[in-house]
């Protein structure tokens, strides 16, 4: 390995509701690799290095240089990691849209722990549970006491329960714009505003996408995707099927677009969106081609799921940040 | 104690706060319970609005903009129409009961129609209690 | 009784934690492996158009994301009643293919390597991929991070995005291949091939050529007499994408073979009080609780269970190293937990050799991409093998193909109950009494449940060489008796 001429950047990555796709994005430096561990010395990442969570909770206070949290906050576990990796960092960023905005798993928050235990715990067609079982936060074998987290109602964004430094986009970030954020920090150059966002555009997607636009976004009728045959050239919108590029910034590339997908969002809405949805479906509505009610009413209702689709990825951060079910029902 | 739901109303200048206001000097009775904004046109109003309205507290919304044709910005109204339509889909998705958010033309003549509008909307708001937004809002800590 | 807590377990992908305990005499009494975590995704699909789920449950799992969108697109294109066209059905197996290459050289490489190339109680300081490269070069070192990228780079051409791929439309794929892509595919199969057949030499130099290696495949505390599980095609060769799934007994006869919309009648799920993963088991053999054998439900799901329920592999040098391996490993089936990184290989070469059938049949460059809808079935199975096991997905929509339903068999669920079980018997076979316990003896119980392969490990990362982990060992009252810290 090359001499060490300055101290390495001490680096964590850790997840909360999470899929790994974060961690494979950090990965996918590829070649990179050997660049990146001669600036950086990982001192706390669960999918790589075998430190436990006793060893960050001896680690001073501010040790770790950089965190990089990705996943939601969805349990008492995750939780605690949130307020003990704050306690530890110097720079705490949430890395990638589920510590940014929810994520995918923010989608359970049209839903609460009571119909998830029912759903995977008794109702799934495959499970058999006659004694009725569910996970318990405590429970009692023979040889002691066990325990597990506790499955919280709501899904929440890291900064709604610690106090963020940096914002880094996308499901998952794309891998350059994570060497550009993690050159600036190790080269020293001056950073934005703690609370930025950073690692993608001020702009949209549009920006960057090469399909082709015109000035006339006019819609007669919303398209689920396999009811057009698409063109491969064509926006999105202008064929009639939703693509969430507008209102989301640019950086990763556009690649779902690359692959013949609409944008679903995952980078999240350009600076000063109170709600990350609300625009977009502002926008939407307008383009509707009619000024008749009954006509509105017939294409608005090809738009199947406005929540799972406005609000994809941020639902937890929106305004109104979940369904409303009822809160009082019994804890387990 | 009766529950006393609180409605935002969202009225445009042109025609529906004139028309409000047309009420008032009228002496024709509303419920207080009514809160109003003026906004230039109802175009003006998205979605950011009457979500912010029900996650600070109100139980129902109310926009109001001029008749179709007669929108002082020609299409403002049409547009608004639109986003209604939209708005009120995704609501109900979020479990917000859709009878709490309503949109009528009231022309600035339309006095009599505004304070029936406004007693109709407090009472179907009353009948269905408050909305818990609020208290979801509180398990956010 | 006292207590060995060990958390968070790492070198996988997701959470999860393991509690020993020991009787007063020092011996392990009962092992617990418990997961954590969970997140709903068969109730927060419902409402969602059904359309969508191909790129929801990407995110199941971030690093086999390319598994479920196949399991996912096979539902779906179930649900609307169609079949893709063949060149479709080509682009997905050869796009899934690639997803394989890459996951399994990356396991292979940083997860199996150290424990071998290096040693399973060596120093921690070198028991990691930066150790393994320490071995066998630095030239190695970066062939590995390049074919991975390589195989990523296929998936992102294919499907998009390379990790949340969004290949799969129903009745097909989105995006197909030009002759320039073609070509250049071709060129890196071969690649695939030649570095598949190298990492089975590494295999065979460092860990066959070994005795103490070999005796601790065969003799050591890492055997589990289960039933075993896997996709097969119709010649009962291993497949990944397609096929039915076959169950063969502890003796290898075989139990049962079903498509897709009978998987309810074979497999069953159990719910523990004390973990948030459930535990899948043989419907018709039944739970008999955490024990082996042929009346007892529990199987397994991993490269090597696919290898024991076929008849071979459909590729003729992946063919080859199959017999190799049984052959050395004294008959069909295997029960040896960690000859799973050996069957790993196997698959790997059979990945590639894959790839390369794929991009020389002629349909490859085909045009006719996709099937289009027609009606709503409303409801639908996808099958596939997932690198760590085999994968189900069950959806149900209403009329308009909005999900009522979901229900999910996720790859590694099928293992939750082998790999208790594994945990048990390492820490059985490596914790003694009157021994003091040691990091490497913490690690050899790793190693009973790495062999699963549960999701991911970093492949490609520099291990700092630390493997710090502390031991609390505390007396029936809670208090610490000794606390073994390795840093």
């Amino acid at each position: 390995m090359t001499e060490e001429s300055k101290p390495k950047l001490k680096l964590a990555v850790y997840w909360g509701a999470a899929c790994g796709g974060c961690c494979v994005s950090v990965l996918d430096v590829h070649e990179k690799l050997f660049d990146v561990v001669a600036a950086a010395d990982l001192v706390f990442w669960p999918i790589a290095l075998d430190i436990k969570y006793k060893d960050v909770e001896d680690m001073p206070d501010g040790h770790i240089d950089v965190t990089l949290f990705n996943g939601a906050v969805r349990n008492s576990e995750n939780e605690h990691m949130a307020h003990l990796l704050r306690k530890k960092t110097k720079i705490l960023v949430a890395y990638g849209s589920c510590s940014h905005l929810g994520g995918i798993p923010g989608l359970g928050n049209f839903t609460n722990r009571q119909e998830i235990f029912n759903r995977v715990y008794h109702e799934s067609e495959s499970t058999v549970n006659e004694e009725k079982a569910v996970p318990q936060t405590k429970f009692q074998v023979p040889e002691g006491e066990l325990e597990l987290p506790e499955f919280y109602n709501d899904v929440r964004t890291l900064d709604q329960v610690v106090n963020v430094d940096y914002f880094l986009p996308g499901c998952p970030p794309n891998t350059d714009r994570l060497v550009d954020v993690f050159m600036a920090i190790v080269t020293g150059a001056e950073l934005p505003p703690p609370g930025s966002v950073v690692g993608a555009w001020d702009k949209s997607q549009c920006d960057d996408c090469t399909r082709k636009k015109t000035d006339q976004k006019v819609v007669k009728a919303f398209k689920r995707p396999w009811e057009i045959v698409d063109d491969g050239v064509t926006c999105f919108l202008e064929q009639g099927v939703i693509c969430m590029g507008p209102a989301t910034r640019g950086g990763c590339g556009f690649r779902c677009i690359e692959g013949n997908a609409p944008c679903k969002g995952c980078y999240g809405p350009p600076a000063d969106a109170p709600d990350p949805g609300a625009k977009m479906m502002s926008a939407i509505a307008t383009i509707i081609d009619s000024n008749d009610e009954k006509e509105i009413e017939e294409i608005v209702d090809g738009i199947v799921d406005p929540a799972g689709t406005f609000y994809r990825f941020s639902l937890p951060s929106s305004i109104l940040r979940r369904k409303l079910i009822d809160v009082n029902e019994p804890t387990n | 104690m009766k529950f006393e739901p609180k409605i935002v109303a969202f009225l445009c200048n042109w025609c529906s706060y004139t028309g409000a206001d047309l009420a008032g000097t009228s002496r024709m009775k509303y419920p207080d319970n009514i809160n109003i904004i003026r906004i230039m046109c109802s175009g003006r109003i998205g979605p950011t609005f009457v979500l912010k309205a029900f996650r600070e507290g109100a139980d129902g919304v109310m926009i109001c903009g001029c008749h179709p044709g007669d929108c002082h910005y020609h299409e403002g109204n049409y547009k608004c129409l639109r986003r209604y339509k939209l708005i009120q889909k995704y609501i109900q998705q979020m479990g917000i009961d859709s009878k709490r958010l309503h949109l009528e033309w009231i022309s600035a003549s339309e006095g009599k129609q505004f304070a029936e509008l406004a007693n109709q909307m407090t009472e179907q708001v009353r009948e269905l209690g408050p909305c818990s937004i609020r208290e979801t809002m509180e398990t956010f800590v | 009784m006292k207590r060995i807590t060990i958390d968070p377990i790492t070198r996988l992908e997701g959470h999860g934690k393991i509690e020993i305990f020991l009787s007063d005499d020092g011996e392990v009494d009962n092992v617990y492996f418990q997961v954590p975590e969970l997140r709903g995704f068969e109730k927060f699909c419902e409402g969602r158009p059904v359309e969508e789920l191909s790129q929801i449950v990407t995110k199941i799992c971030g690093v086999c994301p390319g598994c479920h969108h196949m399991a996912s697109g096979k539902a779906i294109d179930a649900v609307f009643g169609l079949e893709p066209p063949p060149t479709a059905k080509k682009i997905r197996e050869l796009f899934y293919m690639a997803h394989f290459v890459h996951s399994h050289i990356a396991h292979f490489y940083a997860l199996a390597a150290p424990d071998f190339v290096v040693g399973p109680t060596a120093s921690p300081a070198e028991r990691n991929v930066l150790g393994v490269i320490g071995k066998v070069g630095v030239e190695i070192g970066t062939e590995v991070l390049k074919q991975r990228r390589i195989a990523q780079e296929i998936q992102a051409l294919l499907g998009g995005h390379q990790t949340h791929v969004v290949l799969n439309m129903p009745g097909g794929v989105r995006k197909g291949l030009n002759e320039e892509q073609r070509d250049q595919i071709e060129k890196q199969a071969k690649d695939f091939i030649e570095f598949s057949k190298f990492s089975l030499n590494v295999f065979g130099d460092v860990v066959l050529k070994n005795s103490d290696y070999v005796d601790l495949i065969v003799n050591g505390p890492y055997n589990l007499k289960i039933y075993s599980m896997g996709l097969v095609d119709e010649n009962n060769k291993v497949n990944f994408y397609d096929g039915k799934v076959r169950m063969v007994d502890p003796e290898g006869n075989e139990h049962g073979k079903y498509g897709p919309n009978e998987y309810r009648d074979w497999v069953a799920e159990r719910v523990e009080p004390w973990s948030y993963l459930k535990f899948p088991y043989l419907k018709k053999v039944g739970w008999k609780g955490f024990v082996e054998g042929k009346d007892s439900g529990v199987y397994h799901a991993t490269p090597l269970s696919r290898l024991n329920a076929s008849d071979g592999m459909a590729t003729p040098l992946a063919q080859v190293e199959y017999d190799k391996m049984y052959e050395t490993l004294g008959g069909k089936p295997v029960h040896a937990t960690l000859a799973m990184h050996w069957a790993r290989l196997v698959e790997l070469l059979y990945s590639a050799e894959r790839c390369l059938e794929l991009i020389q049949d002629p349909d490859i460059t085909g045009t006719e991409l996709r099937a289009e809808p027609k009606e709503i079935v409303g409801e639908g199975v996808g099958i596939v093998e997932a690198q760590r096991g085999t994968l189900t997905h069950h959806y149900w929509t209403d009329k308009k193909g909005l999900v009522t339903k979901a229900n999910i068999i996720v790859g590694t669920t099928n293992n939750n109950a082998p790999i208790c079980m594994s945990l048990k018997k390492a820490a059985q076979g490596v914790i003694k009494k009157g021994v003091e316990v040691t990091e490497g003896t913490l690690n050899m119980v790793e190693m009973a449940f790495r062999a699963y392969d549960p999701c991911f490990s970093c492949a490609t990362h520099s291990l700092p060489g630390k493997m710090p982990m502390i031991l609390n060992i505390r007396d029936k009252d809670g208090n610490l008796e000794q606390s073994v810290r390795r840093d």
